[in-house]
């Protein structure tokens, strides 16, 4: 029998299979993968609306929730849930009372709430490691978080999906929306909640502080390879993926941090684009620009 | 001086608004704004920047709530009224993402949404209307061009189109003339003067003082408030325009 990978030499071959023998890393491999095409799904959304911020405060709020649910007891989805949602209420309330700008808002509320998260850390003594939450814990996921993450990403992926025309719509022309009756307000919570969920799911990859990496990376590097959005969606997961996949492969190779390296092969994929990109990229858009019309050619 | 019409008992108007007054911040946007717009008619909306256009066209599309005041469509309230797909908006172009990965033909699609079920597919009714939207304002062959790819006159006609393929009874239009070319705004007159004979109400918000005689039954003068509102012939004075900017405007806009 052979198979495509036997006109690879027997070394790299090895090379590259050799981590996948060991256990812990064939499941950190299947929940980061999961988590990956989620992320990239919903990164389309985000960085099409403009709320890369917004998913940096999201991911940030919901660490108090974390902690208090641990401390009770209860599962952890449920508490960053409530914080995150939570969180970009107080945003949105505070932007409609004060002259204060939104980014600002932002700013305040989602350090606010984690500060929280790091004081009750520190007091409440629940045995959740700071650590883990955040910079992520692919390597030693349990079975129970494992189910958790699977069921969330789940949801949240068939949603994205079924419900993608309205959200793209609403992303595209919130006027327009409202104008045919659809519920803009409604499918701004759901795009918050999605987000709340996804950041839940995501925790135990790559954890809370490289979580927005997850969820605009991808959407910002497939936005520069197309002008279509379904395209754009499997560009992003196909970016998301592979940068899993070389993420994990390095960081076991290098024994450096997984969460790091996929996030770094992430931000290098991109930065890949950036300059090479067929018609968006920087070469591209260097050979098109056209010569300004009110700088005639210098004459000697 | 022409204000409210009231020779004519009327049907129930399919754009009423009654001592609309909306405010931000306790600052009043547009104050005690009455208007009253039968079916089949075209009625232009004129007044510098910051006289309440944009105020006007968020209250009928339902982004902001009247402070006082009463607004309906066909008799019924906003909400209700765009629920039955009774009103289709044409955005300016600077609210637009021209950058948006998306298509001509699924910006058109999207007049239909509000009649589809909840996952969107499009029936083969759907992409027959938008066909023929799309053939109406002459893009049919740009159909698979990213939105942006277009040139102004065309971008507006793309809008226009999804506006067709809604098939709405209440058509509002912010500043539909602006960076187009002499063609496309004689098709969008000719569109609208179409739509109107088959009974579509429609209000325009224009700084284009020129064309406004040319296709619009009626005009509303605004600044804060109605200054005038009336039949174009009756309302379209040197005088009312004297009042309304404060200053004799430069005919070409």
């Amino acid at each position: 029998m052979t198979s495509p990978l036997s006109v690879l030499p027997a070394g790299l071959l090895a090379m590259l299979l050799e981590p996948l023998q060991q256990g812990f890393l064939q499941r950190a491999l299947g929940v980061g993968l999961l988590v990956a095409v989620v992320c990239a799904v919903l990164s389309c959304f985000m960085t099409l609306k403009g709320w890369a911020l917004m998913g940096d405060a999201v991911s940030h709020a919901v660490l108090p929730g974390v902690v208090l649910a641990y401390a009770l007891g209860l599962p952890f989805a449920l508490g960053a849930f409530v914080f995150g949602v939570g969180s970009v209420g107080v945003i949105g309330w505070i932007r409609q009372r004060s002259r204060v700008k939104e980014d600002t808002v932002i700013g305040v509320v989602f350090t606010g709430f984690f500060a929280l998260g790091l004081v009750l850390i520190s007091k409440l003594r629940s045995g959740v490691d700071l650590g883990h939450i955040l910079f992520g814990n692919l390597l030693g996921i349990s079975d129970g978080d494992l189910l958790q993450t699977a069921l969330i990403a789940l949801a949240v992926l068939s949603v994205l999906l079924l419900r993608r025309r309205d959200l793209l719509l609403f992303c595209f022309d919130p006027a327009h929306a409202r104008s045919i009756g659809l519920p803009t307000g409604r499918l701004h919570y759901l795009l918050l909640t999605l987000l709340s969920l996804t950041t839940v799911a995501a925790l135990q990859t790559v954890g809370i502080i490289l979580v927005v990496a997850m969820l605009v990376t991808p959407g910002a590097t497939a936005y520069l390879l197309t002008d279509r959005f379904d395209r754009m969606t499997l560009l992003a997961v196909a970016s998301a993926v592979l940068s899993v996949l070389v993420g994990v492969w390095l960081s076991y190779w290098l024994d450096a941090s997984t969460a790091g390296c996929i996030v770094l092969s992430q931000t290098l994929l991109f930065l890949l684009v950036l300059l090479l990109a067929p018609r968006h990229g920087l070469l591209a858009r260097h050979r098109q620009l056209p010569l300004p019309l009110d700088a005639p050619p210098q004459r000697s | 001086m022409a204000s409210m019409d009231v020779s004519e008992p009327p049907p129930t108007p399919r754009i009423d608004v009654r001592g609309l007054t909306i405010a931000y911040d306790g600052i009043p946007a547009v104050v005690n704004v009455d208007l009253q717009l039968q079916a089949g008619s075209i009625c232009g909306l004129v007044g510098m920047n910051g006289a309440g256009k944009s105020t006007l066209f968020k209250a009928l599309t339902g982004f902001v709530a009247p402070s006082r005041g009463q607004l309906r469509l066909d008799g019924l309230p906003v909400a209700e009224a765009q629920r039955r797909q009774l009103v289709a908006y044409v955005p300016q172009s600077d609210q637009v993402d021209w950058q948006f990965p998306i298509r001509v033909w699924d910006v058109v699609m999207m007049g239909r949404y509000g009649r589809m079920n909840l996952l969107r597919w499009p029936s083969r009714h759907d992409c027959q209307l938008v066909r023929q939207a799309l053939e109406r304002v002459d893009l049919v062959d740009l159909r698979d061009r990213q939105i942006g790819a277009l040139s102004g006159g065309q971008r507006k006609r793309a809008f226009l189109a999804r506006a067709l393929a809604q098939q709405a009874g209440v058509l509002l239009l912010d500043e539909p003339f602006t960076g187009v070319d002499i063609r496309t705004e004689r098709l969008i007159i000719e569109l609208l003067l179409e739509q109107r004979n088959q009974g579509a109400t429609v209000l325009i918000a224009t700084h284009d003082l020129d064309a406004i005689p040319s296709f619009c039954d009626r005009v509303v003068l605004i600044n804060r408030t109605v200054l005038a509102y009336g039949e174009t012939a009756a309302v379209f004075t040197q005088d009312n325009l004297l009042r309304t900017f404060g200053a004799a405007p430069t005919a070409s806009a």
